[in-house]
C-alpha cells in the first residue's frame, strides 16, 4: 500500500492535478463536457424506460414483421451515422410533415436544437440499450415466467420481481454500453445540431474543432476524458460478464 | 367433491415427428395420479395444458362446476386463475430470491406462520436466508414442494420431480411428495418414468 502511494503521489502532484485544474479554468471545455454528460444521461435514461418493455416484447413475442423490426432497430450499428443524421435531419425539416406540424402546433423546431440532437442519439444508441437487454431476457429459463403465472402473480409483477432482478448483468451492460456510446457521438450530432457552443457542442465535435485549429492542448484534454469514460465502461462491463460467469 | 374432467385434444411436435394427444379422463378429489409413458407421448404437455401453460387444439377441461378450457367457447383460463401449483422439472427456484423469499412470492397475501409451518414441515429451517445456487438438489426440490404448498392450491402438478435426485435420495423424497399431497387434501398429478415409483405411490396410474 505505501508503494503505491509513494508512486502514485508524483504523478498525480506533477500531471493529473495540474491537468484537471487548467480544464476546470476552460469555461468552454467545462461547458462542452456538461451538454455531453446531459445528451448521454438524458439518453441513457429515456432509453431505459423504452428499451425494457421493448426489449421484453422483442425477447418473449413472436409476431410477422419481427425481423424487419430487429434489423430496423439495428441499423444504427452498421449504417453510417450521417446517413441517419441526414434522414432525421429530412424529418425535421418544416418543409415535411412532422416538422411543418411540430413547429406549427408547438412552435417547436429540432433540427439545430438539443432536443433534436437528443432524439436522434435516441434513435442512433437503441441498439446498444436493446440488445443486451433482449438478450438478457431471452437467456433466462422460460420457466422462471411460467412459475411466477401458476402462483397467480400477473406479468408486470412477474417482469419486476423476478425476470429485471435476473438480468441485472445485462441492465449495467446496457446502460454503460449506451452511455459510452453517446459520450462519444459524433456524425449525427454534427448533422442534426451542428457545433453551437453550450447547446449542441459535445466533446466529439470540439474535439475535431480544436485539431482543426492546432489547439493540441484542449484536444489532448477532451480526448483523455473521453478514454477514461469508455476505459470505465468497458471495465464495468467486462467484471460484470467475468463476475456472471464464475 | 370437486372432480377433474379432461378431455382434450392437441397435436404436439417431437422429435420423431409429429403426434396426436388424444386424452379422456377424470380425476377425483384427494387422488394421487401418477402419469407414465414412454418419451414424447405427451405427459408434460398434458400437464401444461392442465396448468393453462400449453393451450389444447380441441375438447375441454373443467373443475368441479368451472370450466378452465372450453374450445367451443374459446374459453382458456389463465394460469393464474387456476389456483395450482405447478413444480418443474429444474425447479424454476429463482435465483434473486432466498429460500424464504422464494415461499413468500407464492403467496398472495404474506402468512408467516404459514411459512414458518412449511419450513419446518420440509426441514428448511436452517436455509431460510441461502439462495437456490448453493442448494443440493434435494434441499431444492424440498424448497419447491413448500413453495408450492404455499399457495394452498387446489391441484399440485408435478413434472418428473425427482428425475435429477440421485436413488439414494430419492425414496425420502417420495415421502415428502406424498406428505405434501396429503397437505393440500386435493388432487396431485405427477409425471415420472419410473413404472416401480409410480407403483409405490400413486393411488391410480394413467399411462398415455
Amino acid at each position: 500500500m505505501k508503494d503505491i502511494k509513494f508512486f502514485c503521489y508524483p504523478i498525480f502532484q506533477n500531471y493529473i492535478t495540474p491537468k484537471l485544474n487548467i480544464m476546470i479554468e476552460n469555461v468552454d471545455f467545462m461547458q462542452t463536457m456538461a451538454t455531453t454528460a446531459n445528451l448521454a444521461l438524458w439518453t441513457t435514461m429515456i432509453l431505459l424506460v423504452i428499451g425494457l418493455p421493448a426489449a421484453y416484447a422483442l425477447a418473449y413475442n413472436d409476431f410477422k414483421g419481427k425481423s424487419a423490426v430487429e434489423a430496423l432497430i439495428c441499423m444504427p450499428m452498421v449504417l453510417p451515422p450521417t446517413v441517419l443524421g441526414f434522414y432525421i435531419l429530412l424529418i425535421y425539416s418544416p418543409q415535411n410533415f412532422l416538422g411543418a406540424s411540430l413547429e406549427r402546433y408547438f412552435d417547436l423546431r429540432l433540427a439545430f436544437s438539443f432536443t433534436g440532437v437528443l432524439i436522434a442519439s435516441v434513435i442512433c444508441s437503441m441498439p446498444f440499450m436493446l440488445q443486451p437487454l433482449q438478450n438478457g431476457l431471452a437467456l433466462l429459463p422460460k420457466n422462471y415466467r411460467e412459475a411466477a403465472y401458476t402462483m397467480g402473480k400477473s406479468k408486470i409483477t412477474t417482469f419486476f420481481r423476478v425476470l429485471l432482478p435476473n438480468i441485472k448483468g445485462s441492465i449495467i451492460s446496457a446502460i454503460a454500453m449506451t452511455f459510452a456510446h453517446c459520450m462519444g457521438e459524433f456524425g449525427i450530432v454534427l448533422m442534426v445540431g451542428g457545433n453551437m457552443p453550450g447547446n449542441t457542442r459535445v466533446a466529439s465535435i470540439a474535439l475535431y474543432d480544436e485539431v482543426q485549429s492546432l489547439n493540441y492542448d484542449v484536444a489532448n484534454q477532451y480526448a483523455f476524458i473521453m478514454f477514461v469514460i469508455s476505459f470505465i465502461a468497458l471495465t464495468v462491463i467486462y467484471s460484470i460478464n467475468k463476475r456472471r460467469h464464475a | 367433491m370437486n372432480k377433474l374432467t379432461i378431455d382434450v385434444k392437441k397435436l404436439m411436435m417431437t422429435n420423431s415427428g409429429e403426434r396426436y394427444l388424444d386424452f379422456k379422463g377424470e380425476i377425483n378429489d384427494n387422488e394421487f395420479i401418477c402419469l407414465v409413458g414412454y418419451s414424447g407421448c405427451g405427459k408434460t404437455t398434458l400437464l401444461r395444458m392442465l396448468a393453462g401453460l400449453t393451450s389444447p387444439d380441441e375438447g375441454c377441461i373443467k373443475y368441479g362446476d368451472d370450466y378452465w378450457y372450453e374450445h367451443k367457447s374459446k374459453f382458456n383460463l389463465a394460469p393464474q386463475k387456476r389456483h395450482i401449483a405447478y413444480m418443474f422439472q429444474d425447479f424454476a427456484l429463482f435465483p434473486n430470491m432466498t429460500v424464504y423469499q422464494n415461499i413468500v412470492f407464492a403467496q398472495s397475501e404474506t402468512n408467516h406462520d404459514k411459512i414458518k409451518e412449511l419450513i419446518n414441515i420440509f426441514g428448511l429451517n436452517n436455509l431460510e436466508k441461502v439462495r437456490p445456487a448453493r442448494l443440493s438438489g434435494g434441499q431444492k426440490q424440498r424448497v419447491a414442494l413448500a413453495r408450492a404448498l404455499a399457495s394452498q392450491p387446489r391441484i399440485l402438478l408435478l413434472d418428473e420431480p425427482l428425475s435429477a435426485i440421485d436413488w439414494q435420495m430419492r425414496e425420502s423424497l417420495q415421502d415428502e411428495i406424498l406428505k405434501a399431497h396429503k397437505y393440500i387434501g386435493g388432487i396431485s398429478i405427477m409425471v415420472t418414468h419410473d413404472k416401480t415409483e409410480a407403483e409405490k405411490m400413486a393411488d391410480r396410474i394413467i399411462t398415455l
